[in-house]
């Protein structure tokens, strides 16, 4: 333990747990409440629009309407039990295990390629466990990728050695970053892909890096988009996708199709909707991955212009929050995985409400704490519990 | 206070930090902006387009509402048939375009294969009728008079016949009762057309594609209100197009029923004595042109004097409108419409216009009375009538020295009218008119002459009255052509110096012009309609009355009638001395005048009877023969194109039709048990309490049914 808070209490006298926990110095009345209080509704919300997309789906629930129900309600349980651990380890107590999460984590999601792993939608990115159950290491790596390179950079900074990382320590942090990418490229899972990169960047910006690497990142980003497709890397279900993007007239029963019933399901809410269980095309179940991918159709159509401004205004709360955090932290590794989450959420939820609303290329990626989908449910419940363990455990203001 | 250095916040860190914050906040506001856009700014569009996305609409067509006679006895209604369709989506689907099937099918109905392919292919520009005109997508009617052992064939070989149905449907009967036709006032139906539900998507009554609409006639005139409302069952679908519930649906609300003011029986009459009428013409020999009169065409009306309501209209030739139920095949639809056919679908009793002879002469006398010329004062009837060189006879009489107008009337004698029209027309100026009065044509707007009566069937025509305007109009329109046909005049070319006379004066009123114009000749145009409007309207006292043969539409269940009462538009420029002095006049006519050897045995005391008879020329062709005639209760105006004179060709048969109104003899006995119709029929038909219409007895009231092509029987 090397947060001095506990240190000074050794000496006090003994106290019930209810007072440690409501005492004025405690965690409990440290943690960022306004985001947790966010969080929890957009899992809440989730929780009705999974069941509003999901309830009249047989061959999905096996007959059991609240199927999904109660599994998003586990989910969530889990989630926020994984956040209060991150809390309780506390994110520096974490920093010593990373190395070890990161092996684990890289070795975990190439196992995706071998037998072990499942294809989804065409990206071969999850593994089947027994009980109906099956996880997506890639969801986990945008943590571990903001860790690593997070203690990497931070290491000779926050020691105090420099008040840069220099170029060495951006190479390796680069480096650690490359391979789990280049894995999950390899699935292909270019919507995780994406995250990343842009979480990399985020890092590095927050890093204080010389600006020379994040000009030569964007730069190297575009080549690599170039590369891509001109090696032919993508399945031709993904370049359908971005043709579908640029022209969406293109082919409206085969890919155009997700996009143009996306569009039409949130543009028939207006403004408060069709009510929640009474949208005509989450009933008639006309856009796919509804509850997964697709699960801001369910609030736009159902919920109006309301429901679906209020999903983006929690996010925008979590986000406000979060940044409030990476500025108000002390330590540049703190600050840097806060910045990692940021860009992580932002972009994510961007990208996810942005493919439905046809201003962004559809990619298979989750909305964070809205999806259906237990990996994704728990890395962002775990990212939540890295930020308010960064805020628990920034040193109090002088007295 | 702690152990761990301060070192983690630089500058650069700070800067770099509020960059990715205003990053995070333009990706949150631009998605604030897009759903904005979305939901609000275009919501609608989306709505409608969800809206088109899970509801699939079933059609349930509404049954077309029956027109029934005065006496409730159906003159169209519907019968359940057995209709054989193709779909031509299924058809267009085979790689031969469904040939292979229609051969087969032909052969199974008895049709020619190319008879079959012929009704199913789609109207354009350039094919030719028959052609589905419908929609594509809708089943195209093959014949819908298949015997139950076809019907059967058909469904049990489904695998040989794919596309084909053969259902029991409910179709069209035009049962012509009593062996009546009325093919041009009962109008047919035919298939809506893409342009047409376009036009009525937003109007009161949109139209389906499954729909049948009224082409002409009654059933064109309250389509509206004959069709109904077709029902549509809205299901909610999924995705695959399960259905997953039952949104909002509308049922099918039947058509109305129309009572007619047409008798059928009255109808049969009077279709069979104009038919006859101009048959015997066709015997008789034209003293002008030595041969026999050719009866091309003819109408007869049958009118209630006091309301306008029209109790028989025929037009002649005429058709069996049931060819148009279920499609019309290439053979009839060439003799209904080709160019050698005689046009069989005009209704020439309002579409069918010439110059109306003697019996304008009502108009006539009564603009003299209006320009200030006494009716019982002396007028001169010479054998003939000249205006400086020019000569012109007294045509269907003969010289009866000086007579007052109600003689000359009674004799059709032309010279007394040739010399009203000629004093008149020089007082309003001659060739140099200065505010001319013009009586003579202004009384014959005053008429109703010159615009369509308002009777309740499309396309009537207003015939023409060849006033001052009138005639500039005609004359800038036809100049070129006459100023250059009249250079040849020289030559001694008949036409080329009429047309040489027209170039220099047609533009002017002429002296000749209003003379022949009193008569009811030259360019005058009058519809048969017109006449028993204006006849009507002596008999009644004055009063035009917008002819109607629409009685009352009647809701399907009989709870809602809305009955058409007569409406008028406009009365008689006389008072009520000249219109008994008319009145006593057209009674001399038939008592003693030009009509008299035709009403010989009349009880002119019981049942006075006035009549007008007109003999009108027409250029390079025989005489048109008019008849117009009434009783306090019905005007009959009737008239054959090359029949004749009015009271030989057309007099037999209007006085039939009396005969047989008011149950007389030849002699002119009345038997009060054969009359059909001794006084107007005022009371509706009687409605039962579930909405059918009780009709009443009728000799004959279906024809046997007609043989349909490949009728095996």
């Amino acid at each position: 333990m090397s947060a001095d808070g506990f240190r000074i209490r050794r000496f006090a006298p003994r106290r019930s747990t209810w007072a440690r926990l409501t005492d004025r110095d405690s965690v409990v009345r440290r943690l960022d409440w306004t985001m947790l209080l966010a969080a929890l509704a957009l899992s809440a919300i989730s929780t009705l629009l999974v069941y509003s997309a999901t309830r009249g789906r047989k061959e999905l629930t096996h007959g059991d309407p609240y199927y999904f129900l109660l599994r998003n309600i586990l989910n969530t349980g889990i989630g926020v039990a994984l956040a209060a651990g991150a809390v309780w380890a506390g994110h520096r107590a974490l920093r010593g295990a990373v190395p070890v999460l990161y092996v684990v984590s890289v070795l975990v999601t190439a196992s995706v390629l071998t037998p072990l792993g499942a294809t989804i939608n065409g990206a071969r990115s999850w593994i089947q466990l027994g009980g109906g159950f099956s996880i997506q290491p890639s969801e986990f790596t945008k943590i571990t990728i903001t860790l690593g390179m997070a203690m990497l950079l931070a290491q000779a900074v926050d020691a105090g050695d420099r008040p840069h990382p220099d170029h060495r320590t951006v190479l390796q942090a680069l480096g650690v970053a490359a391979l789990p990418i280049l894995v999950i490229l390899l699935m292909p899972d270019l919507g995780s892909v994406m995250v990343l990169v842009v979480i990399v960047l985020a890092v590095l910006l927050a890093s204080g890096a010389s600006n020379r690497w994040t000009a030569g990142l964007i730069g190297a980003g575009v080549l690599g988009c170039v590369l891509v497709w001109q090696l032919g890397i993508l399945d031709e279900y993904q370049i359908n996708r971005f043709a579908a993007f640029a022209n969406p007239a293109f082919d409206p029963a085969g890919v155009g199709y997700n996009t143009k019933q996306a569009r039409i399901a949130i543009g028939s809410g207006g403004l408060t909707g069709s009510g929640l269980f009474h949208g005509s095309q989450t009933t008639g179940q006309f856009v796919p991955e509804q509850q997964t991918d697709f699960i801001f159709t369910v609030a736009g159509e159902e919920l109006g212009f309301v429901g679906a401004g209020t999903i983006i205004l929690l996010i925008g709360v979590v986000l406000w929050r979060a940044c409030r955090i990476a500025r108000e932290t002390t330590d540049l590794y703190g600050t840097i995985v806060a910045a990692g989450i940021i860009a992580w959420f932002a972009f994510q939820s961007f990208e996810n409400i942005g493919m439905t609303l046809g201003i962004m290329p559809v990619t298979g990626l989750p909305l964070p704490f809205v999806s259906y989908g237990g990996s994704s449910m728990f890395a962002a419940w775990i990212a939540v519990g890295l930020l308010q363990s960064i805020k628990v455990q920034r040193p109090l203001a002088a007295p | 206070m702690t152990n761990i250095p301060e070192t983690g916040r630089t500058s650069r860190v700070t800067i770099r930090l509020v960059v990715l914050q205003i990053l995070v906040v333009s990706l949150l506001l631009t998605l604030g902006g897009r759903l904005w856009y979305l939901q609000i700014r275009n919501g609608d569009e989306y709505t409608a387009e969800a809206a088109d996305n899970h509801i699939q609409q079933v059609v349930v067509p509404a049954t077309r509402g029956s027109i029934l006679d005065a006496r409730g006895i159906p003159l169209a209604d519907n019968q359940t048939r057995l209709v054989v369709s193709a779909n031509r989506t299924d058809l267009m689907k085979m790689k031969d375009k469904g040939k292979r099937v229609l051969t087969r099918l032909a052969g199974v109905l008895g049709l020619k294969p190319e008879d079959v392919a012929a009704k199913v292919r789609l109207c354009d520009a350039k094919t030719p009728k028959p052609c589905w005109a419908g929609s594509p997508y809708q089943p195209i009617p093959i014949t819908d008079g298949a015997t139950t052992q076809q019907a059967l064939q058909i469904r049990e070989r489904a695998e040989d016949f794919p596309g084909i149905t053969a259902e029991p449907m409910a179709v069209r009967r035009y049962a012509g009762p009593g062996g009546s036709n009325a093919a041009q006032v009962l109008g047919y139906l035919s298939p809506v057309t893409d342009d047409e539900i376009t036009k009525a998507k937003d109007s009161r009554t949109p139209l389906m594609r499954s729909d049948q609409i009224g082409r002409n006639g009654l059933e064109r005139q309250y389509d509206t209100e004959l069709r109904g409302k077709a029902g549509v069952t809205r299901y909610e679908v999924d995705n695959l197009g399960r259905v997953i519930g039952k949104a909002k649906s509308d049922k099918a609300q039947p058509g109305s029923n129309i009572v007619t003011s047409i008798d059928a029986r009255v109808q049969a009459i009077a279709e069979r004595e104009l038919d006859q009428a101009m048959k015997d013409a066709r015997k008789e020999v034209d003293r002008n042109t030595g041969t026999t009169y050719k009866a091309d065409a003819g109408a007869v009306v049958v009118m209630e004097s006091k309301t306008g309501r029209v109790v028989a209209m025929a037009s002649n030739p005429t058709y069996d409108p049931n060819v148009w139920v279920g499609g019309i095949s290439a053979r009839d639809y060439q003799a209904l419409t080709g160019k050698d056919s005689d046009y069989p679908l005009l209704n020439r009793a309002i579409q069918g216009q010439a110059a109306p002879g003697s019996i304008f002469k009502v108009i006539s006398a009564t603009a003299a009375v209006n320009a200030g010329y006494s009716f019982t004062d002396k007028y001169n009837c010479s054998s003939s009538y000249s205006i400086g060189h020019q000569v012109f006879k007294n045509f269907e009489s003969k010289g009866y020295g000086p007579i007052d107008l109600g003689r000359a009337l009674e004799v059709s004698c032309d010279t007394v009218f040739y010399d009203l029209a000629y004093r008149q027309w020089q007082k309003d100026g001659g060739n140099n008119p200065k505010h001319p009065k013009d009586w003579f044509y202004r009384t014959a707007h005053q008429f109703g002459l010159g615009k369509p009566t308002g009777i309740d069937l499309p396309n009537e025509v207003r015939g023409r009255v060849p006033d001052r305007d009138w005639k500039k109009r005609y004359w800038e329109a036809n100049k070129d052509t006459w100023c250059k046909q009249g250079e040849n005049a020289d030559k001694g070319d008949y036409a080329a110096q009429i047309a040489k006379e027209n170039c220099e004066s047609f533009a002017r009123m002429r002296a000749g012009d209003s003379v022949n114009y009193s008569i009811g000749q030259g360019d005058t145009l009058v519809t048969p309609i017109q006449m028993a409007t204006i006849y009507a309207a002596i008999a009644n006292g004055g009063t035009l009355h917008d002819p109607t043969i629409g009685k009352a539409i009647i809701s399907a269940d009989g709870k809602r009638i809305e009955r058409i009462e007569p409406k008028a538009h406009g009365t008689l420029p006389f008072d009520r001395k000249t219109r008994d002095q008319l009145d006593a006049a057209l009674a001399g006519v038939a008592t003693q005048g030009s009509a008299a050897w035709r009403f010989g045995g009349w009880p002119q005391k019981e049942i006075p009877m006035h009549a007008k008879t007109g003999t009108a020329e027409v250029a390079g062709k025989q005489t048109t023969s008019w008849f117009a005639s009434y009783t306090k209760d019905f005007t009959i105006v009737m008239t054959i194109s090359q029949g004749g004179t009015g009271s030989g060709a057309s007099g037999p048969a209007v006085r039939n039709i009396y005969n047989a109104l008011y149950g007389l003899d030849d002699k002119g006995h009345i038997d009060p048990k054969k009359a059909l119709l001794p006084e107007p029929q005022a009371e509706l038909p009687k409605i039962d309490k579930d909405g059918t219409i009780e009709a009443q007895h009728i000799d004959n009231p279906t024809p046997p049914a007609r043989r349909e092509e490949g009728q095996d029987e």
